[in-house]
């Protein structure tokens, strides 16, 4: 008996559909539930991010930053900022890098929470998706205190930060901690351990580490695949250095290193170690003004720098040219969901219909930040 | 009372067989229509509320001056059920038109003549038929040709994806809950539903009701095996891959709006209903008190009935809220290497059980 081979069919994934994360499309060939090639079409959020930049002076495109990650737009902030600060050479005081680990740390927590929940809505699973947002929203009203915005903060300026801490933020935080650490028992015990969501994403999409590496892909996803890479202890900028932490990666615990498990479980760890980071940070936070090395006029030296830090979703990097005016000659931006993304047709391929939806909601890309 | 007494009793009697036929059929069906309607407004009410407890939410509540949505939400049901049959009505224009209009009936005339043989209590059946148990199996298995024909229809990709899942698993889970069932029926010796309650009258050595379940191991295991397969029949989580809505968007459903996609909803909440209401009659003694003697009269049957049955949707709710959806090829390994195999076995157990015990 010979095999029957019928036509495949073309299907559009997107952009609107539930489980794209956003405004993305994927042109999918099937045959029948098997998928054979996928290829992610993007743009749809294009909003010109980087010709945007070099039409406005340095300090207005913090707000611009925070568009392109909204999930992690302190991150996003924070990674400009430091980006312009070498640029300048500019030394900020140790409290402002404090509140920045901290702040950072939290929006790490919130984002890694948004792509867990999300993911299991992606295999099904809707309750943890709401108990996931539920802890997100006690993030979102520290930094409505803090800085009086939910969503795109533009908290994180050149050589400072906008406000300094309110009064009882410390305490808050330490009581949000508190609250925190033991959910992450209760998201494991709901869904991390479920025979079904194990059996739905162990083995599936492995992604090897040389097929990570040659495509591009940091953060999380990388480190699911059982490279040891984060910039905070590779390359430590700002006072990464300063504390103790580890790096998660994944071991194969539910089928192969480099699977889908274990990409979704590295972020579940990194969330401990972001609370104990953001204690570390809480206890040795030093008084002073925050404001002190604001640069009146930012107007950095002509040369160009390319900095790297690590996002919630991996190596978010900045190449800025300066041309010595008020206004950056050229930014570019490096995504770190972009190459996330791009590997996708390459993991995806011979697996099943609601696999690929799977894979694509454990690489947890931000289509703002492909797009731009 | 049964069709066949009402029959009986109409005035024009034998004179006029057909228009006495019609209407005791009648007569019989506005009831379970209405029955079904009022208990899934509840049902769907339920569900909003249980869902929302679990996840650490109040659902729907009425709030602040005006006609909100009732107190405590109690009124949502029905508005979401007034919006639906407001809404405008949507048939794509490269649709299969006659296909399309017709196969949410088809699902839902599936669930809704499965009520005929339904025990609800000592006397409150419609049709106590001498083959009911195989009569709801066959009616049930209707709701797969309106899915298929939905799907394709539809003239949709996700549809059509959504109806060919279905079709394989509804089939595919017949198989196993039609095997469990046969040990019942070994045992019981009868297919009428009534006959199988009769069975479960009493108690196993003074303490336990005398409910298949606990008859023998085997009928123990069977039961779980008919309820998941049950669940997977009513397309409910983990087992929603026809409708998966991560993937598929609404699966069959999603060229569907406005009434007709409120026939399917219908249709999935009174299949539920059937899946625990045999579940209950051929597992857990139907319309028998749990302590034997103890608020046994017919009308109290009735409750029992229900007792048991609408917490056997609560524990699909609760599925629903809890897990993850299974893929569809797992959904199958799962049926196929293991259901069946257990559920022949658990036949040939019974035979043994049977011819030992007497």
């Amino acid at each position: 008996m010979g095999v029957v081979h019928g036509d495949l069919m073309t299907l559009n994934i997107g952009p609107q559909h539930p489980s794209t994360h956003g405004v993305l499309r994927l042109k999918v060939k099937t045959d029948g539930e098997i998928i054979s090639e996928v290829e992610p079409i993007i743009g749809y959020l294009h909003r010109c991010f980087e010709k945007h930049c070099e039409n406005v002076s340095y300090e207005q495109v913090i707000p611009y930053t925070d568009r392109c990650d909204y999930i992690a737009a302190m991150n996003n902030n924070f990674g400009y900022a430091v980006t312009v600060e070498e640029l300048m050479e500019i030394k900020v005081p140790e409290r402002v890098e404090y509140i920045r680990v901290i702040v950072a740390e939290l929006n790490r927590i919130a984002s890694h929470l948004l792509a867990l929940g999300a993911y299991g809505l992606d295999v099904g699973a809707f309750t943890p998706f709401l108990y996931m947002f539920r802890d997100r929203e006690r993030i979102l009203d520290l930094f409505e205190t803090l800085c009086g915005a939910r969503l795109l903060y533009n908290y994180i300026w050149v050589g400072g930060v906008s406000h300094d801490l309110p009064p009882g933020f410390i305490d808050a935080v330490y009581s949000f901690l508190d609250y925190f650490e033991p959910k992450i028992e209760e998201y494991n015990e709901l869904l991390t351990y479920n025979k079904i969501f194990i059996e739905r994403t162990g083995d599936v999409g492995v992604m090897p580490p040389e097929v990570a590496v040659s495509y591009g892909v940091t953060g999380p996803n990388l480190r699911g695949s059982g490279v040891k890479w984060d910039i905070r202890k590779n390359e430590p900028y700002s006072i990464y250095d300063k504390f103790d932490f580890d790096i998660p990666v994944g071991a194969g615990k539910m089928g192969t290193v480099g699977d889908c498990w274990d990409r979704y479980y590295v972020r579940m760890v990194e969330m401990k170690e972001s609370v104990k980071i953001t204690r570390q940070a809480l206890k040795g936070i030093p008084t002073g003004d925050v404001h002190q090395a604001l640069p009146k006029k930012i107007r950095p030296p002509q040369g160009s720098i390319y900095k790297r830090t690590e996002s919630p979703r991996g190596d978010l990097a900045y190449y800025i040219v300066s041309d010595g005016s008020p206004i950056p000659y050229r930014l570019k931006m490096r995504s770190p969901a972009f190459t996330a993304l791009s590997v996708l047709g390459e993991i995806s391929q011979g697996w099943m219909m609601s696999d690929v939806l799977v894979i694509l909601g454990s690489l947890d890309i931000v289509l703002g930040e492909i797009d731009r | 009372m049964t069709v066949d007494q009402l029959i009986n009793w109409l005035p024009f009697g034998t004179d006029w067989p057909v228009i006495t036929f019609l209407t005791a059929v009648i007569i019989c069906a506005l009831p379970v229509f209405l029955f079904i309607a009022v208990y899934a407004l509840v049902a769907i009410y339920g569900e909003v509320k249980i869902s929302s407890f679990m996840a650490d939410k109040v659902g729907p509540m009425g709030q602040g001056v005006g006609f909100h949505a009732g107190k405590w939400g109690l009124l949502q049901p029905v508005a979401d059920a007034l919006k639906l049959i407001l809404k405008e009505d949507i048939i794509p224009a490269a649709a299969d038109k006659k296909l399309f209009i017709m196969a949410p009936f088809v699902v839902f005339i599936g669930a809704f003549i499965s009520f005929a043989a339904l025990p609800f209590g000592q006397n409150t059946i419609i049709a106590d038929m001498n083959i009911g148990i195989f009569y709801i199996l066959a009616v049930g298995s209707l709701s797969v040709i309106g899915i298929i024909l939905a799907g394709w229809s539809s003239n949709n990709k996700w549809s059509l994806y959504g109806g060919m899942r279905s079709v394989a698993q509804i089939v595919s889970y017949e198989i196993p809950a039609g095997l469990s069932i046969i040990s019942i029926i070994m045992l019981t010796g009868t297919l009428s539903m009534q006959g199988i309650n009769e069975f479960q009258q009493g108690t196993i050595w003074g303490i336990l009701p005398n409910w298949i379940i606990f008859n023998n191991p085997f009928s123990f295991i069977a039961f779980f095996i008919f309820f998941i397969s049950g669940v997977a029949e009513c397309n409910r989580t983990p087992f929603d891959i026809p409708e998966a809505e991560s993937e598929l968007v609404a699966g069959a459903f999603t060229e569907y709006s406005g009434m007709r996609y409120a026939f399917f909803f219908l249709s999935e909440y009174a299949e539920m209903f059937v899946v625990s209401g045999v579940s209950v009659t051929a597992f857990l003694g139907g319309w028998n008190s749990p302590i034997s003697g103890f608020f046994n009269s017919p009308g109290w049957g009735v409750f029992w009935f229900m007792g048991k049955t609408l917490s056997l949707v609560f524990v699909m709710i609760w599925f629903r809220w809890t897990f993850p959806r299974l893929r569809v090829d797992q959904l199958m390994s799962i049926c196929w290497k293991v259901f069946l195999p257990f559920s022949l076995l658990n036949i040939f157990g019974v035979g043994i059980w049977i011819l030992i015990t007497g």
